[in-house]
């Protein structure tokens, strides 16, 4: 039997063919790379017109006139903005608990049942939450929540005149869709907590609820945090379902119950009617302004995520 | 003694008050699931719904099968442009990711996923309506392709990781070069990950409005041709619901309901799928 053996002269190293496939694999990897920035540099140069017409002013302009064509940003960033932060605020208590429930409660088949139901959550479509939102929510919170606050707390100026389309029930769809965000990463943070750390806190004597809180939270801190950004730049580009409810209204409301607007409803509704030169470029450029927000938002929650948790998963 | 027993309660309570909050968070999948169901079965027990088209406010016999149709030629073509570059950018991460231009794909994939999808559609629109001065359904699967790519890259650097590095120091011991590895012996070993990255990233993709609005468009005649307006599932949902009459928003609930069963089959067997990757690659 003939053994083909390669000769080289002794000493000389094996020459390595260079890797082809890596090069190509590298190569087709800056798809996701060159895709983000191509989005934002395409959304500045189809919104330059307005750029140069309102320069900064836009940012903090209130008008919306297609026909005088005077347009500004602030209703929509202020509505974009509230709605976001009311939904962090309503989701934050029951994303965390869940979190705590399934990091560590409980049985490990009734952890999988929630924690799959979790999940569910988040795959259901952004406007199967907006029909649902519309034609039952909305209309329930307004009755349920909308009109008793407002009979009892009512002279507070932001808590009058209910409307059953509304920032807060904008708010309210929000909250649900970014509870899965928010849970899915605050439990895998609060998985990478360090046993050792609760297990001396239970040694010494802690009961559940002071390890809980005084141990373990705290060293998840930085991971919750980055959790509730990254839910925070979900619910800022949210589109569908705040759309359908929240009242699609230019003027900045008196009133959490009022009919408002955001960065991507007006872009929603009203990119396909815009003519001219100015009015569409205005829409391009509200979309570069929430583009470049959720960017720095994302970035920084992400950075936060990875410092407490190699391996906490971002596509759930 | 008293202090302690206080403490063991507020503990109790605490966790009482967890769970209690933790079925709070259940309830909205609940509500929105049965009144789905409730709202749309009416319309989809009648079959020509998911084969006729629209038809005029009281005009009996309308469908969304332009609908359906629409958002498979819509997705299919978004996968035929995601996948292939996913799964390899995927691979690469997995395989060679430890390098600095790794983390970078890495952060700008995550960073991706939250890019809101109305901006992904402005993009999409000044490429592919703006030059050809038409809205077309190209246009929409280019907007779902960017949508679905860094999930697909995701999934797949996860399912390549878990796989032990015995398998790929046994394929170059053997002389494989490495594309053969990577490709040939390491990328089947993580198939059902792979692909359950791949349902997953099709199940979103299949429920977008947003990046749709002004790419595809909509549609209210049953087109099979991508290179014009299209109809879609998720857009027949948001333009029925916002109509005041009856008849569409019951069409409109109907649709949604073939849409929350589609995405909800591909998550629940992805799911499956890949519970038995993970217990096959640990016996690997």
């Amino acid at each position: 039997m003939a053994v083909a053996v390669e000769t080289r002269p002794a000493g000389a190293p094996a020459r390595r063919p260079p890797d082809r496939f890596r090069a190509v694999a590298s190569t087709v990897a800056a798809a996701a790379p060159a895709a983000l920035i191509l989005i934002v540099v395409v959304l500045w140069l189809q919104a330059a017109p307005a750029i140069r017409h309102f320069g900064l002013g836009f940012l903090v302009a209130t008008d919306w006139n297609p026909v005088s064509e005077d347009f500004g940003a602030l209703p929509g960033i202020l509505g974009t903005v509230a709605s976001s932060l009311l939904a962090l605020a309503l989701a934050l208590p029951v994303g965390v608990a869940v979190a705590v429930v399934l990091a560590e409660q409980g049985q490990a088949a009734v952890r999988g049942v929630i924690g799959t139901g979790i999940e569910l959550l988040a795959a259901i479509p952004s406007v199967v939450y907006g029909i649902w939102a519309l034609y039952v929510l909305a209309p329930w919170s307004y009755l349920h929540i909308e009109v008793p606050v407002s009979e009892r707390l009512g002279f507070i100026g932001w808590l009058s005149d209910p409307a059953v389309r509304s920032l807060f029930n904008a708010a309210l769809v929000l909250a649900v869709m970014i509870l899965p965000t928010l849970t899915a990463i605050s439990r895998d943070v609060i998985r990478a907590v360090p046993r050792g750390l609760k297990e001396n806190a239970v040694a010494l004597g802690a009961t559940w609820w002071e390890t809980t809180w005084r141990v373990i939270l705290p060293s998840a801190r930085a991971g919750i945090f980055g959790a509730t950004i990254l839910a925070l730049g979900r619910a800022l580009g949210e589109t569908i379902a705040v759309t359908m409810v929240i009242g699609n209204n230019h003027e900045i409301p008196h009133s959490v119950f009022q009919p408002a607007y955001t960065l991507a409803s007006i872009i929603a509704n009203e990119f396909t009617e815009a003519t001219g030169t100015l009015y569409p470029a205005a829409l391009v450029e509200l979309g570069l302004v929430l583009i470049l927000v959720t960017l720095v938002v994302n970035i920084v929650a992400l950075l936060l995520v990875r410092s407490t948790s190699r391996d906490a998963r971002l596509t759930a | 003694m008293n202090r302690n027993l206080r403490r063991r309660y507020t503990s109790r309570f605490s966790l009482g008050v967890m769970y209690l909050l933790t079925l709070i968070a259940l309830v909205p999948l609940g509500l929105v699931l049965a009144l789905t169901v409730a709202k749309g079965f009416p319309s989809v027990t009648h079959p020509e719904f998911f084969i006729d088209s629209f038809r005029p406010v009281g005009i009996p016999g309308a469908g969304v099968g332009h609908a359906i149709v629409g958002t498979g030629i819509l997705v299919g073509l978004a996968s035929l442009m995601a996948i292939p570059l996913g799964i390899l950018g995927g691979v690469y991460l997995a395989e060679y990711g430890v390098a600095r231009w790794g983390s970078v794909v890495r952060l700008a994939s995550d960073v991706l996923v939250g890019t809101p999808s109305i901006a992904i559609g402005l993009f999409a629109y000044t490429f592919f309506v703006v030059p050809f001065h038409h809205f077309s359904g190209i246009a929409g699967s280019v907007a779902l392709a960017v949508l679905m790519l860094p999930i697909v890259v995701r999934t797949t650097e996860g399912a390549v990781s878990l796989i032990p590095n015995g398998l790929r120091e046994s394929g170059l011991a053997l002389g494989l070069q490495r594309w053969r590895v990577s490709l040939q012996l390491i990328l089947p070993a993580a198939a059902p990950g792979v692909i359950t990255g791949a349902l997953l990233a099709v199940a979103r993709a299949s429920g977008e409005t947003a990046p749709l609005l002004f790419t595809a468009f909509g549609n209210q005649i049953f087109s099979v041709d991508p290179s014009h307006a299209i109809q879609a599932l998720p857009l027949t949902v948001y333009q029925y619901a916002l109509t005041p009459y009856k008849s569409l928003q019951d069409q409109a609930w109907g649709a949604a309901l073939v849409l929350v069963m589609l995405v909800l089959a591909i998550n629940l067997v992805s799911r499956w799928v890949l519970r038995r990757q993970i217990a096959l690659a640990s016996q690997l």
